[in-house]
């Protein structure tokens, strides 16, 4: 196995990048334009990390990995697909009210396993559409492009997806409507407001971000201020296309930080956090950190120094309020180059010197726990998760040139989405 | 030849005390006086501290009482349900002894029937201090009987009439019946007989993730029970906030309880002679078997039957009678305190209203409920307590709000008792040292959450609880760091 430690920083960064974006071409099915969810045999399609692929075509562009021709050929696929997908309340349909199910099979491009209508995955899917809109400003098949991504923008009913309430639930199914999990505390969903906000035909309403502004929590945790989410993922996922330095919103405002500083917080957090290690759990350190959404040693227990450790599968692990069974995930850490590059590199080096076998083919593995011993090692998810990918792909090239925050920022649809958020100030300004 | 000696006089079982003190079967009501200055509709925790506040103003007062002396919380709550928490924790305490240096050399047998025994006697032994003997020494009158206002200033049950001249209602609330189909018919325990199980059901359904039906869902599956506990809401507590709810979850389901969130029941069936739940989880539908059903959805004001229209009392159809800030009802001599008209159902809750609506109706007092400071404990393991206001509470009034964070893993008696999960947060007025509220997830927060209502009550801020010194190493060693890091934070 090669050492990937050997090489410089920005040699380490572009190799890991690359590696990820393979993923996205490898694991795509050129003709609908779906991405897989996992590497995994017969994995359906996430619409999110269609979504982030959507995104990332311009990066592999503007890195030489594919043409300009062969990104918008792509593009092109999943736009059609999504366009001319079916859109009704049958079951078995692709979306509902522009929305699409999360899950979707790679060929027909249907719901499988009975999953929700996501409505922050599509929130994801319509940012990269939007990122697709902005980036491909030419002639030809790219005039296309806009025109698909407009349509289906503008078709996604976000005040239906309201049900009538202040804020979005998580998703519909038409076995049994909208579902009752909702959006409290700050999280992920920022850019499912902003792009809700920024509707031209079916906008939510205003008071619906204020509303859920309401449950966030400003807390000083050990020794940072910060808008706690638990889940490193949540500080970064809408940050992958927007740009939050120097722009905020009332509660920013009032806190005088910005969702960027925010992020920075929050990485200091997680470190602080792996530094004290107070489960005790194998190799957390100020440089071993990422405890977030991702795979996990599902159904396993553990006899730890007389205690029962109990290990959970795929979900949204958090700090410091936990859930934290011990595992980390190894992509996280490079994924904050925006926020900390110091300390995103110095934690990837890490854990690449440490436990190369968490990077293969030079793409991270969703989950990593060196505390559960398999094999002699410590337990390591197979293979790779597109969203993982995906969201390294973008934070690597934020990091480098901005691309994907230059782009977005160019939507008139996410500067009105913003506007109506109450976010002012920075780029926005005039 | 002796005479033998003559047997000695059994003692008369705990729960034969119990009954003596709290519902004498042989109880004569006295001969009401012409006109009481205070009588007191209700002898629950509400009842009896108005009544014996009254009294030792030296009026003349009456106690009604249609069933048990104590109310809820004595027959059917707060002491009960502890008792069977304590007994559940230390069993789970043998279990995780081996943590300590101290394994246990073979599994503990448990013995149930000493469990209720216990939380029997221990009932026994708190009922004195509400028991009817105390009660008349303080000079009050004690009626049992089904009172209802008959008019605007008398209350009458059977033949007798009390006269007053201002009344309290303190009637208490009772556990929120089934809506689900057949629940009825297949049978279900409330809070008000869960406590009466003779034996350990091998399995229990709970039905509702209140505080109640979460410590017992905890208790009852420490003590030995399969326990499954079926939540509506997405969370368990939905009054507190959702990190210290799903700390609790995570607990429960660390003990061993099954945790069926966001499902609703259904219906209720008996199938081969076993209670089968009929549940949905979004749109999937499950069944759970159950030996026993406790149902803990919640509880509803005690408003019936007592003749409140009589006495141009006007009710609230949510939180029951309606008063104004002074626990003043529509009828200007008749008050009323308790859960029959607060949204904070809790003893200590009552029990302080009550005074208040004592000072209001004797002492023309202009006491406020609005500015009682009461907090409240869930007593599952980790406890959870609250007291002020919430975040989103500070935030819908547009106060701006910080919360300064202490992980019980970062205190040194939290990690020397091995009981190092939860937090305290301290919810401060952004900019200034103004304590708004606290949320204390911790084994002991039902202990500290009373300093923080000491330290909000004197109006002490951050910077003065800073400088208060704590013994060390002590939980309450959070609150202090909590105050430093404030003080920290501020010198930046």
């Amino acid at each position: 196995m090669e050492d990937l430690t050997a090489l410089s920083d920005d040699a380490l960064i572009l190799r890991l990048q690359r590696g990820a974006f393979s993923y996205l071409i490898d694991y795509s099915n050129p003709q609908n334009g779906l991405v897989a969810d996992t590497s995994r045999d017969g994995s359906p399609c996430s619409i999110a990390v269609a979504g982030f692929a959507l995104s990332c075509y311009p990066v592999g562009v503007r890195n030489g990995w594919i043409s300009r021709a062969d990104a918008a050929n792509r593009t092109l696929a999943a736009l059609r697909f999504f366009m001319q997908s079916a859109q009704s309340d049958q079951p078995d349909a692709t979306g509902y009210k522009g929305f699409y199910y999360h899950f979707l099979d790679m060929q027909t491009g249907r719901r499988v396993w009975q999953c929700e209508l996501s409505l922050v995955d599509t929130a994801l899917l319509m940012a990269g559409i939007l990122t697709a809109a902005c980036y491909f400003d030419g002639e030809g098949p790219e005039v296309e492009i806009r025109a698909l991504a407009d349509a289906l923008y503008r078709r996604v009913d976000w005040r239906w997806a309201q049900n009538g309430t202040e804020t979005v639930s998580q998703g519909w199914k038409p076995e049994c409507g909208f579902l009752h999990y909702g959006w409290e505390g700050y999280n992920e969903a920022t850019i499912l407001y902003v792009l809700g906000l920024g509707s031209p035909t079916f906008p939510l309403t205003e008071t619906g971000y204020r509303s859920w502004g309401l449950t966030y929590q400003w807390e000083n945790l050990t020794g940072s201020d910060v808008l706690y989410s638990g889940p490193l993922f949540t500080h970064l996922f809408s940050h992958a296309w927007i740009d939050f330095r120097g722009i905020r919103d009332a509660f920013m405002r009032e806190k005088r930080s910005d969702y960027f500083e925010n992020t920075k917080a929050a990485i200091a957090v997680h470190r602080e956090y792996g530094e004290r290690n107070p489960r005790g759990f194998k190799g957390y350190s100020r440089n071993f950190w990422g405890v977030t959404a991702g795979d996990g040693p599902s159904g396993e227990d553990l006899r730890l120094d007389g205690r029962d450790q109990r290990f959970f599968g795929y979900m949204s692990r958090g700090v410091p309020y936990g859930p934290d069974d011990g595992t980390i995930a190894p992509w996280a850490m490079l994924a904050t180059l925006p926020f900390d590059s110091g300390a995103a590199l110095a934690g990837a080096r890490h854990i690449l010197e440490r436990h190369p076998q968490v990077c293969v083919q030079d793409r991270f593995s969703s989950g990593f726990n060196p505390t559960l011993i398999a094999d002699g090692h410590g337990w390591l998810s197979e293979g790779w998760y597109g969203l993982d990918q995906g969201l390294l792909v973008m934070m690597i090239e934020n990091h480098r040139t901005g691309l994907i925050w230059e782009a977005f920022r160019r939507s008139p649809y996410v500067r009105a989405g913003l506007k109506r958020a109450g976010f002012d100030g920075g780029w926005l300004q005039p | 030849m002796t005479e033998p000696s003559a047997a000695p006089k059994a003692k008369p079982d705990d729960e034969t005390v119990f009954l003596r003190r709290v519902r004498p079967e042989r109880w004569r009501n006295p001969v009401p006086k012409d006109v009481y200055d205070f009588a007191v509709l209700g002898a629950g925790p509400a009842g009896i501290a108005a009544a014996a506040a009254a009294a030792r103003l030296g009026v003349r007062v009456a106690l009604i009482e249609r069933n048990r002396l104590g109310g809820n919380s004595l027959n059917a709550g707060s002491i009960p349900s502890k008792s069977i928490v304590k007994s559940a924790g230390v069993y789970a305490a043998m279990h995780k002894a081996e943590e300590f240096g101290a394994p246990m050399p073979s599994e503990p047998p448990l013995d149930f029937a000493k469990v209720m025994d216990r939380m029997r006697r221990l009932r026994t032994r708190v009922s004195e201090h509400h028991s009817v003997e105390k009660l008349s020494a303080l000079g009050i009158d004690v009626f049992f009987g089904a009172a209802q206002f008959e008019n605007q200033d008398t209350l009458e049950f059977g033949d007798t009439r009390l006269r007053f001249r201002k009344a309290l209602v303190a009637t208490g609330a009772r556990p929120r019946g089934p809506e689900i189909p057949g629940l009825a018919e297949v049978g279900y325990r409330t809070s008000a007989t869960i406590f009466a199980l003779e034996a350990l059901p091998e399995r229990l359904a709970v039905i509702g993730g209140g505080p109640l039906g979460c410590e017992m869902a905890q208790a009852f599956c420490r003590l030995g029970s399969r326990v499954t506990i079926i939540q509506n809401d997405p969370k368990f507590l939905p009054r507190e906030e959702r990190d210290a709810a799903e700390i609790l979850s995570r607990s429960m389901a660390r003990d061993g309880v099954e945790i069926r969130l966001n499902t609703t029941v259904v219906g209720a069936r008996v199938a081969n002679g076993v209670r089968v739940l009929q549940t949905v989880n979004n749109d999937v539908k499950g069944e759970i078997e159950a030996d026993e059903i406790l149902l803990s959805i919640g509880r509803v004001p005690n408003i019936e039957e007592i003749g409140l229209e009589s006495a141009g009392i006007v009710v609230d159809a949510q939180r029951g009678i309606k008063v104004d800030d002074f626990l003043r009802t529509t009828n200007p001599n008749v008050y009323a305190a308790g859960d029959v008209c607060m949204e904070l159902k809790f003893t200590n809750a009552a029990q302080a209203s009550a005074l208040i609506a004592v000072r209001n109706a004797l002492s023309e007092g202009q006491d406020r409920q609005s500015r009682l400071v009461v907090p409240w404990c869930t007593y599952c393991d980790p406890e959870i307590a609250h007291v002020g206001l919430h975040v989103w509470e500070a935030r819908l009034r547009s106060i701006p709000i910080k919360s300064y964070t202490v992980l019980m893993h970062d205190v040194d008696r939290a990690i020397t008792d091995g009981s190092d999960a939860g937090f305290v947060k301290i919810h401060v007025a952004d900019g200034t040292d103004r304590i708004l509220g606290a949320t204390i997830v911790a084994s002991r927060a039902s202990e500290l959450i009373n300093e923080m209502s000491v330290i909000m009550s004197a109006g002490v801020g951050m910077n003065g609880l800073a400088n208060i010194v704590h013994t060390y190493p002590a939980e309450s060693g959070a609150i202090m760091l909590a105050a430093l890091a404030y003080v920290r934070n501020t010198l930046v």
